[in-house]
């Protein structure tokens, strides 16, 4: 699904990725751990293909497909899809109208007509009642006055709405009480298939108990420095993120 | 740098005026220049009894000392008075024709505006008066209209056929001494629409106009009045649009609304003329003078949508003179490329618990300047006025300007004054997260100013916001590669 080959990345030549290789299948949940400052919401921003990151050498390939010359939009209609950190709010835009608007942008990229009505409040209707999403929220402003755990639902329900092959969570569960989490986490988990896969970016452990993955990665100054299953997740919960750092100096 | 600000200016600089044609019909043109003489021929031309002629010539006398206003946040070449023709027709227009006698030429033109003059428009419960250059060429609808008792005509007509109506009330809300446009206006008007909706008639389907200039040289100077008697209740829409042009052509235009007590205007514009290209050459001088007078328990809401115009100096006021009045503002100003617009409302509340509602929203983009210029004035004995006002900017690059002048004059305590303002920016962070969605950039644009801009947006009739909603993405678009 997602092929990752020695990805360099800087911004204003500042390197921040110095040689990424991540290789994830469909049906799998990778997760990518590390401190902070580590590279992680780089590598979600340069997968998804924002301009003002560099990439300096390697490549990125989305089933088999070089991603490298495709604007954010594009990458987006081959299906791939970035739950933000800090999802921004667009006044006056209400959650359908933006949904409507997105997804009949990707059929147009498509080929395809525009998604009939009757078949969009269908789904509308699904995908909310699954999220439990109140009718009321999705005819408010994108994102304004939106709390912190409505901004992450939202992410989530646009993420059910588009059904991406590759979904990157980033730091999804940052600003979420226990109850927020949970819901964000059992979305999610409905949405796992065998033909798509996730990428879940997080500092923490906790979100890892609700989303458990198949893999996980430890970023650490650019580099994939760690790779194991699940229970690597527990033993740097358990160790912290120095004993990573002592080993990468080693 | 990053991708939205430099990206995003280019695309915005690159769309070119879509109804920048010229239709080649023949036409009846006046020497250039301004006289006593001139005014006295554009008269005689119209056929127009004495004491029009009269009230004419005393407006030529009243524009003569007056001096172009320089307060307006706007810089410009001033035009030369004496280098304009006051009067262009198209030679084959008559008024008193059917449709099916206009010259073919003027209909594909109608057709190239996107303005169908036929049964579309029955369906479309839309009766259309069209003025070109300086004549009105068409009037749809005007038996379904007289059996209501409803007149809709070209003013030109209404001054021979309905002369107490015109006299009774054209100049009483704007006076010829009202300002240097306004009584240049009132000395060489040469068309422009009349409507009289009688006693308690609620006006079937919405009456509109389009204006265009096409003649090279020439300035247009319509007249609009709108009288609504007691209890009855009109929407009016106004679309125009000009040819792209070198040199800027001068559009000086007068609306009057009347409203008397417990009728209601709704007066909605959708303003195209051509802003001139992307160096800011050309384009029209919009200088309009706009203005409603509301009886008791009468509402005047003033509805425009503004993107063309090389320079725009425009207030749509109300003046609340009778008890319970209610006046609004509801307005979008786009600017781009060099474009300025100082635009705005004044709301003068006179009679007790008058109310008026002001809100604006600019938008700039380019190298354009756009000003909020209002006035709120509750007078001495206008108990329990109440004024809510707010005006929002919009930006998009670093080397536009977004100004706000709001000024309030209140002589009475009991009065409630509220202003807000909001300045924001069309953000990377906002478009990145639109094309993470799959939005193209030009998309996403559309969708950011389509949401800031609804609140006035959902005041316009149904069909004219979906026109205006097309005309903001034109105005704000590039063609992106």
């Amino acid at each position: 699904m997602l092929e990752i080959k020695d990805l360099h990345a800087s911004v204003e030549e500042k390197d921040i990725l110095k040689g990424i290789n991540l290789n994830v299948s469909a049906g799998e949940v990778h997760a990518i751990m590390g401190p902070n400052g580590s590279g992680k919401s780089t590598l979600a921003s340069v997968i998804a293909g924002k301009e003002e990151f560099d990439v300096d050498k390697g490549s990125i390939a989305l089933e088999g497909e070089d991603l490298e010359d495709l604007a954010p939009e594009e990458r987006a209609h081959k299906g791939i899809f970035l739950s933000f950190q800090y999802p921004v709010e667009i006044p006056g835009v209400s959650v359908t109208n933006f949904m409507k608007t997105a997804i009949n942008e990707s059929r147009k990229a498509r080929g395809m007509e525009d998604m009939p009505a009757n078949e969009m409040l269908k789904l509308i209707r699904e995908k909310s009642e699954m999220l439990e999403i109140d009718r009321k929220f999705l005819s408010r402003s994108l994102n304004e006055g939106f709390s912190g755990g409505e901004k992450k639902r939202n992410e989530i329900f646009q993420m059910a709405m588009l059904e991406p092959k590759l979904a990157i969570l980033d730091e999804t569960d940052s600003g979420l009480d226990i109850d927020a989490l949970r819901i964000v986490a059992n979305g999610v988990n409905k949405l796992r298939s065998k033909d798509n896969a996730i990428v879940v970016i997080t500092h923490y452990q906790r979100l890892l108990e609700y989303i458990v993955p198949d893999y996980v990665h430890v970023l650490y100054d650019g580099k994939i420095v760690k790779s194991g299953e699940k229970e690597l997740a527990l033993e740097l919960e358990e160790k912290g993120y120095d004993w990573i750092k002592q080993e990468a100096v080693v | 740098m990053a991708y939205t600000e430099e990206e995003l200016k280019k695309e915005l600089e690159t769309k070119e005026y879509e109804y920048g044609f010229y239709t080649d019909i023949e036409s009846d043109t006046f020497p250039k220049g301004l006289s006593a003489d001139i005014v006295r021929a554009i008269s005689k031309k119209k056929n127009e009894p004495e004491w029009m002629t009269e009230w004419r010539l005393d407006a030529f006398r009243i524009w003569e000392d007056m001096k172009e206003p320089e307060w307006a946040n706007v810089n410009y070449e001033k035009p030369d008075f004496q280098a304009i023709s006051y009067y262009s027709a198209p030679k084959k227009a008559d008024p008193n024709k059917s449709l099916d006698d206009v010259d073919p030429e003027l209909l594909e033109m109608y057709k190239k505006l996107g303005i169908s003059v036929d049964e579309q428009k029955r369906l479309q419960n839309v009766a259309v008066d069209i003025v070109v250059d300086s004549v009105s060429v068409a009037t749809t609808f005007k038996k379904t209209l007289a059996e209501k008792g409803i007149i809709f005509m070209p003013i030109s007509e209404a001054i021979q056929e309905h002369p107490e109506l015109v006299k009774k009330y054209m100049g009483t809300v704007v006076p010829k001494t009202d300002n240097f446009y306004a009584a240049l206006n009132s000395a060489v008007f040469t068309d422009g629409s009349f409507c009289y909706i009688p006693k308690g008639v609620k006006c079937p389907m919405e009456l509109s106009t389009y204006f265009r200039i096409n003649e090279g040289g020439t300035g247009q100077f319509e007249r609009t009045l709108v009288i609504a008697d007691e209890s009855s209740y009109v929407s009016y829409l106004e679309g125009c649009t000009a040819p792209s042009r070198d040199e800027n052509q001068l559009h000086a235009a007068v609306v009057e609304l009347i409203a008397l007590d417990d009728a209601e205007i709704k007066y909605s514009t959708v303003q195209n003329w051509f802003p001139g290209d992307k160096e800011g050459k050309g384009g029209v001088y919009n200088f309009v003078t706009k203005r409603g007078l509301c009886e008791k328990n009468s509402k005047i809401s003033w509805t425009q949508v503004e993107t063309g115009s090389a320079v725009t100096w425009k207030y749509p006021s109300c003046i609340l003179k009778g008890d319970n009045a209610v006046g609004e503002f509801y307005s979008i100003a786009v600017t781009n490329n060099f474009q300025q617009a100082d635009t705005g409302t004044k709301m003068v509340h006179l009679g007790k618990n008058t109310k008026s509602t002001i809100i604006s929203k600019g938008i700039s983009a380019g190298k354009s300047q756009n000003s909020y210029r209002g006035l709120v004035q509750v007078s001495s004995r206008a108990e329990n006025a109440r004024n809510f006002s707010q005006c929002d900017s919009l930006l998009m690059g670093n080397e536009c300007g977004a100004h706000t002048f709001p000024y309030i004059e209140a002589k009475n305590k009991s009065a409630q004054i509220e202003h807000e303002a909001t300045t924001s920016k069309i953000g990377e962070d906002q478009i990145f997260y639109c094309n993470q969605r799959g939005i193209d950039t030009e998309k996403a644009i559309a969708l950011i100013v389509n949401g800031f801009s609804k609140e006035v947006l959902n005041k316009l009739p149904m069909e004219f916001a979906v026109e205006a909603q097309k005309l903001l993405e034109i105005s704000l678009e590039g063609s992106v590669g």
